[in-house]
């Protein structure tokens, strides 16, 4: 996409200096809010990461004693899931690279409601306070991220912590919900003169279709939130049986929600990818069009398969053959994306600088995460492996390869145009080798135990299980010490002296965020840049 | 039934010579004793499915190795596109790159070939599915209930009833021959070579039914019943766990089937309702949350 901007540059130094706590507590400027998601991000990500670590030390050996309770085992792969999906991915991928690039990508001067954008930060942030209690208070929250009812009522679940984790739940849902409508009112209304959808950047894209996905998804989880807390606080009996109540309705709307959400994850990544693979491939994307609609597709049909979460459960023979029909449908658009971002680099000039490099990772592993969705997605071989170790080595392929690979793609992309500075490209390398090699020693060996028929969420498990356990274990070692590799590039990048160029990636950058200086100034486009 | 005793007894007998007793409580007398025989626990190193121990499993592992095969070639596949793309248009290599954006050709074709590879899959998956569902005509129908944290077995077809719990052997209490969070004190025990149907539900929160090596896997639901059936043709021992999230000691409710031939079967029963079953209304049952009238419904099946 080919982008011209005759804005001048001068005016943004009449931008008066605000004091820490009006810059950053008030702040209505979208690059401002996007770094407290990033930071929220990280954050989050560090508290997941920590958990998870401790989670595969415990598993490392069978008979292990470093968590001997029940309950606290339980809250912590409770709280790992929720802090990394609503703490970590999405305000790394919506809330941080959403809101610093968007309105930048599309010519605007900044988000559409600049104070709901603010409000929308600050949710997720007591959200957070929220979740850390529902681990934190008492023996914590303990019936796994899905909530699943009857184990998470007042009966089974008593004490405060488990409300403290649901209302954290409402807290990040209104948060996603008014970033939604903050991201589709600011898409559709406010995208520079000349730039029609049909000129608007894949990550614009890409973040157009998740925040739909949120705006129909988000609520329904609300729904199914209050209800629990109704359940349990109020006595009513909605997923009580004894009440005439049900808890497969709980599982019907918490995955109507649930498996839009894991496009919501990473359709955002997508959109990141394409940006990275066409820049370093020095070629416009290929096949623009089909890579807008496939995450149009991906979207729509995201919202009609979700029952293929709940095979094992009270369903229908006859739905499980719909439900397993389109699911497998959801593998064509997806087949799309893979193969035009191979098209993208095919007759390219490719340079293998970091962001690429997470790329390449991504599609790769991407795919690899994608057949084993195929695999799962047959209801009859789901019999064998529902909620065994083959789906959590599945859906970390997608998620923490997947969804963090798009994450760390779009911080070394973005991150010199974040901060003016570049990162040292050396340790971006070695932080991407070690986490390569983490990731897939940690998650690849979990499809052996779950084909040995390993559940999950076991803190101890039958001693056959050790080897691969063990392989795994210390795969997440890798990857954590990969971590602080990551740490010492942010030190490096917040340290560095070196100033950068607009467009520091050369020809292959083009969208508008490469017209500006690096680091963006405050304000972008005062004058508005046309398109053509 | 006499001579079954004597047989049962005689295959005692020789186990005991080969090592084989495994249960604690395990005498002379335990007519389970033939499945002791054969055992069918996960290993060490594993990397595929457990040995099919019943038809299901069978037609899920055949499934398991089409789709895996298929998907390991897209797989490899697209790792060498792309490992061939990376290495033929590096920038050291291809210095000026091409313009190319669009080639319907491609486009298509990346559309059909994996449409008409789902397709390939759907078929024999569907014919799956409705297997897995035909739990007509069993020859025994166990109700199977869920509870923190063990499982309670309802034989309600059996003359005089038989209604027992089973609990996993706590790892202090190992005895040689068991296998630590696999052995349970009373396992269910079932004819081999029979069609069993499954009544599964719970008395508290989820739990899940799962036992990898028959191919079954249902959740046990407060408040209702799902089914699921098997058939075990091979004389054994057959091991599950609980596969939903149950809290505190979920790691700690496995399932042990022992499956014997239909005469030790039927001196088991006795042996059962003789030594270890609670009464035809489980104290267990009376106190749960879940309508004690559900059971009623499962055993008038």
């Amino acid at each position: 996409m080919t982008a011209t901007t005759h804005e001048s540059h001068d005016s943004h130094e009449t931008h008066h200096q605000k004091g820490f706590i009006e810059r950053w507590l008030m702040s209505t400027n979208h690059k401002d809010i996007g770094t407290l998601y990033i930071t929220m991000a990280v954050i989050g990500a560090c508290v997941g990461g920590v958990l998870s670590v401790i989670m595969r030390q415990q598993l490392m050996y069978p008979h292990n004693n470093i968590i001997t309770s029940g309950a606290a085992w339980n809250a912590i792969i409770t709280a790992h899931g929720l802090l990394m999906i609503f703490w970590f991915v999405m305000p790394a991928l919506i809330g941080g690279f959403g809101n610093w690039m968007v309105p930048m990508m599309i010519g605007a001067p900044d988000m559409a409601f600049p104070r709901l954008n603010n409000m929308s930060f600050w949710f997720l942030a007591m959200g957070f306070i929220f979740i850390m209690l529902g681990l934190l208070i008492g023996t914590g929250t303990g019936a796994g991220w899905t909530i699943y009812p009857p184990l998470d009522n007042a009966q089974y679940s008593p004490g405060i912590a488990t409300d403290f984790s649901l209302f954290s739940l409402h807290l990040a849902g209104i948060s996603s919900l008014l970033g939604a409508i903050n991201f589709i009112a600011t898409i559709l209304n406010m995208r520079a003169p000349g730039m029609t959808m049909h000129k608007m950047p894949l990550f614009c894209w890409a973040i157009l279709v998740t925040a739909f996905l949120l705006l129909l998804a988000i609520p329904v989880l609300a729904g199914a939130v209050t209800m629990l807390i109704m359940d349990r606080n109020f006595g009513t009996s909605f997923f009580e049986p004894a009440g005439g109540g049900d808890p497969v309705l709980f599982q019907h709307l918490f995955w109507f929600f649930g498996h839009p959400e894991v496009y919501i994850m990473i359709l955002p990544a997508f959109g990141i990818i394409s940006h990275v693979v066409s820049t370093f491939s020095k070629k416009p994307i290929f096949g623009y069009l089909g890579m807008a609609y496939a995450m149009v597709i991906i979207g729509f049909v995201g919202f009609i398969v979700w029952a293929h979460h709940m095979f094992i459960s009270a369903i229908s023979t006859d739905s499980k053959v719909y439900f397993e029909v389109a699911t497998l449908v959801i593998a064509v658009p997806t087949g799309i994306k893979i193969f035009s971002w191979i098209a993208t680099m095919w007759g390219g000039s490719i340079e293998f600088k970091t962001p690429m490099l997470w790329a390449i990772g991504f599609i790769f592993l991407f795919v690899v995460g994608g057949a084993t969705g195929v695999v799962l997605a047959n209801a009859g071989l789901d019999q064998e492996l529902h909620n065994d170790y083959f789906l959590i080595a599945h859906f970390h392929y997608v998620l923490s390869m997947g969804a963090s690979f798009g994450v760390f793609a779009g911080f070394y992309y973005w991150i010199g145009k974040m901060t003016g500075h570049p990162y040292p490209e050396f340790w971006g390398k070695v932080h991407f080798w070690t986490f390569f090699i983490g990731v897939n020693l940690t998650f690849f060996p979990m499809h052996f135990l779950g084909l040995a028929g390993m559940p999950r969420r076991y803190p101890d498990y039958a001693d056959a299980f050790a080897g691969w356990n063990l392989v795994a274990s210390v795969g997440s070692i890798i990857s954590g010490l990969s971590t602080l590799v990551f740490f010492y590039v942010l030190y490096a990048v917040f340290t560095s002296k070196e100033k950068l160029a607009d467009n520091y990636w050369g020809e292959g950058a083009t969208t508008l965020e490469w017209a500006v200086p690096s680091p963006a100034p405050h304000h972008t486009f005062e004058d508005v840049p046309v398109i053509r | 039934m006499k001579r079954s005793i004597t047989s049962a007894l005689g295959a005692a007998g020789l186990l005991a010579l080969f090592g084989h007793m495994a249960l604690a409580q395990a005498t002379s007398t335990d007519p389970t004793a033939a499945a002791n025989a054969y055992v069918n626990a996960p290993h060490n190193w594993q990397m595929w499915f457990p040995e099919a121990g019943s038809p299901l499993q069978v037609q899920i592992d055949w499934l398991m190795k089409f789709v895996l095969w298929i998907m390991t070639g897209v797989v490899v596949f697209v790792g060498i596109l792309l490992a061939y793309v990376l290495t033929r248009y590096r920038a050291s290599r291809n210095p000026v790159p091409s313009n190319v954006t669009h080639n319907t050709l491609v486009e298509v074709i990346w559309i059909v070939i994996p449409t008409l590879l789902l397709a390939v899959i759907v078929i024999p998956s569907i014919n799956l599915i409705y297997s897995e569902a035909d739990d007509s005509n069993p020859y025994l129908t166990v109700t199977v209930t869920g509870h923190q944290w063990y499982w309670e077995y309802n034989y309600s077809g059996v003359q005089g009833g038989l209604d027992y719990t089973s609990y996993m052997i706590p790892d202090n209490q190992i005895q040689p021959g068991q296998i630590r969070r696999l052995s349970v004190d009373h396992p269910m025990v079932l004819p081999a070579g029979e069609k069993i149907k499954f009544i599964i539900n719970s008395a508290d929160v989820l739990h899940g039914f799962y036992l990898p090596s028959l191919g079954v896997q249902r959740y046990a639901i407060p408040g209702t019943n799902l089914t699921q059936w098997t058939l075990i043709p091979k004389v054994g021992t057959y091991y599950g766990q609980c596969n939903q999230i149950c809290g505190i000691n979920h790691d700690a409710m496995p399932i042990e089937i022992k499956a014997i031939p239909l005469a030790d079967y039927l001196n088991w029963v006795k042996y059962a309702q003789a030594n270890y079953a609670l009464n035809s209304f489980a104290p267990s049952l009376i106190s749960s949350p879940l309508p004690v009238n559900k059971l009623a419904d499962a055993s008038s099946n």
